[in-house]
């Protein structure tokens, strides 16, 4: 299985500019049951996880024109729609989120921060498997909400730092640019 | 909404690593969108964060999806999604998250006075944290408060200086239980605050302990 070597951002640009539906089957055929897993520790049941799952693939369908992939690998993304779509399920609140950056300003996407969002998410995923298991579970764990409250230890190797320097310096452009309008 | 540049005071890896998670009250989610829509830096952490998401969505074991799901998938592609007519970017005198909250502008909150001065909004969240805005006069002070859980101070006009330090435009407090404080504001301009807390406030003094079940601090 070549999942690793698959360019996931590439396969949602199809889905993107070319509604390429092989490629959209490749994606819910990778993420799907993985989402499943999430959702499942996360506390949902086998059936309400079975229908996030397809609302979470159906907003990436749909939704796919906000697919950036100069800010963030296919995965992040993914993340953040299951996430949220977790949040409207089992909460019923409100969820307030941060006012939105103006990303799309920029029409032509800059191949070299393209490559490099997607480049970290593969380290970032490789770093994560590489740990020790008693690490990795910690972290997993506070994602689906096992820990309360305690502090989380994020100095674990992992190349988050490289992550946060290089969206800082894209919303420092991005800023600079809105001044300038 | 502009950033503020001279935040001294960010979100911890906690309350992040909560609100990436997606498990924080809702009153807490209120203060981090706004904390990050002011401060590009903690924006840029939430995000390093939400790529973290992502790796773990990754490393998850596979756990086999019904066998029509597929089927099922493809033909809702078709289906037309009823589009959610967009947000209105409204110009306002608050960040964008809260103003959500309030409905307009800083014009359109309904004070309450809470005593010596200061005004309080409680807005309209999930019963598990409260949130509220907060108006200190200038040269005022908040009454002098413990409390049981944590509280979220979130300075989105002027200054306030407690024991701790001075806080200013976009600083966030974080206060434990350990800490009984009696933030004033700085002279010269009144301090608006967003503030959360998961417990309710504990006054020292005893009318404004006899005042707390009315006012819901």
């Amino acid at each position: 299985m070549a999942a690793q070597e698959t360019d996931w951002s590439a396969v949602m640009i199809a889905v993107r500019d070319g509604r390429d539906r092989t490629a959209f089957a490749a994606l819910f055929g990778h993420f799907a049951p993985r989402l499943k897993s999430y959702l499942m520790k996360s506390g949902a049941t086998p059936s309400k996880a079975e229908d996030c799952v397809q609302d979470v693939m159906a907003t990436l369908w749909h939704k796919a024109a906000q697919f950036d992939p100069e800010r963030a690998a296919v995965s992040t993304w993914i993340y953040t729609i299951a996430r949220n779509r977790m949040i409207d399920m089992m909460r019923r609140e409100r969820r307030p989120d941060p006012e939105a950056m103006p990303w799309d300003q920029d029409a032509e996407p800059d191949q070299a921060e393209v490559y490099a969002a997607a480049e970290e998410g593969r380290l970032l995923s490789a770093a994560l498997a590489d740990l020790p298991e008693k690490q990795r579970s910690l972290i997993q764990r506070a994602f689906y909400g096992d820990l309360s409250h305690s502090e989380i230890a994020l100095e674990t190797g992992l190349p988050l730092g490289t992550i946060k320097s290089r969206i800082r310096l894209a919303l420092d452009r991005l800023r600079s640019k809105m001044t300038e309008s | 909404m502009t950033t503020c540049s001279s935040i001294r005071h960010h979100l911890n890896d906690a309350l992040l690593m909560g609100y990436a998670s997606g498990h924080l009250s809702e009153a807490f989610g209120l203060v981090v969108a706004t904390h990050v829509t002011l401060c590009d830096d903690c924006r840029a952490r939430l995000e390093s964060l939400e790529a973290l998401g992502g790796a773990v969505i990754e490393s998850e074991q596979e756990t086999p999806v019904s066998t029509e799901a597929l089927a099922r998938m493809m033909a809702r592609l078709d289906v037309p999604v009823v589009a959610a007519p967009p947000i209105a970017r409204r110009k306002s005198s608050l960040p964008a998250p809260v103003a959500a909250y309030v409905g307009g502008d800083l014009g359109s909150v309904k004070w309450r006075p809470v005593g010596g001065g200061v005004r309080q909004a409680i807005l309209p969240t999930g019963s598990q944290a409260t949130a509220r805005l907060l108006h200190i006069p200038a040269g005022q002070a908040v009454p002098d408060h413990g409390h049981r859980g944590t509280e979220l101070t979130l300075v989105l006009r002027g200054a306030f200086r407690d024991a701790t330090d001075r806080f200013g435009p976009g600083d966030l407090e974080i206060a434990d239980e350990d800490l009984s404080h009696k933030p004033v504001a700085e002279a010269g301009e009144d301090c608006i605050c967003l503030a959360a807390t998961d417990a309710p406030l504990r006054f020292l003094g005893i009318i404004p302990r006899l005042m707390q079940p009315l006012f819901r601090i």
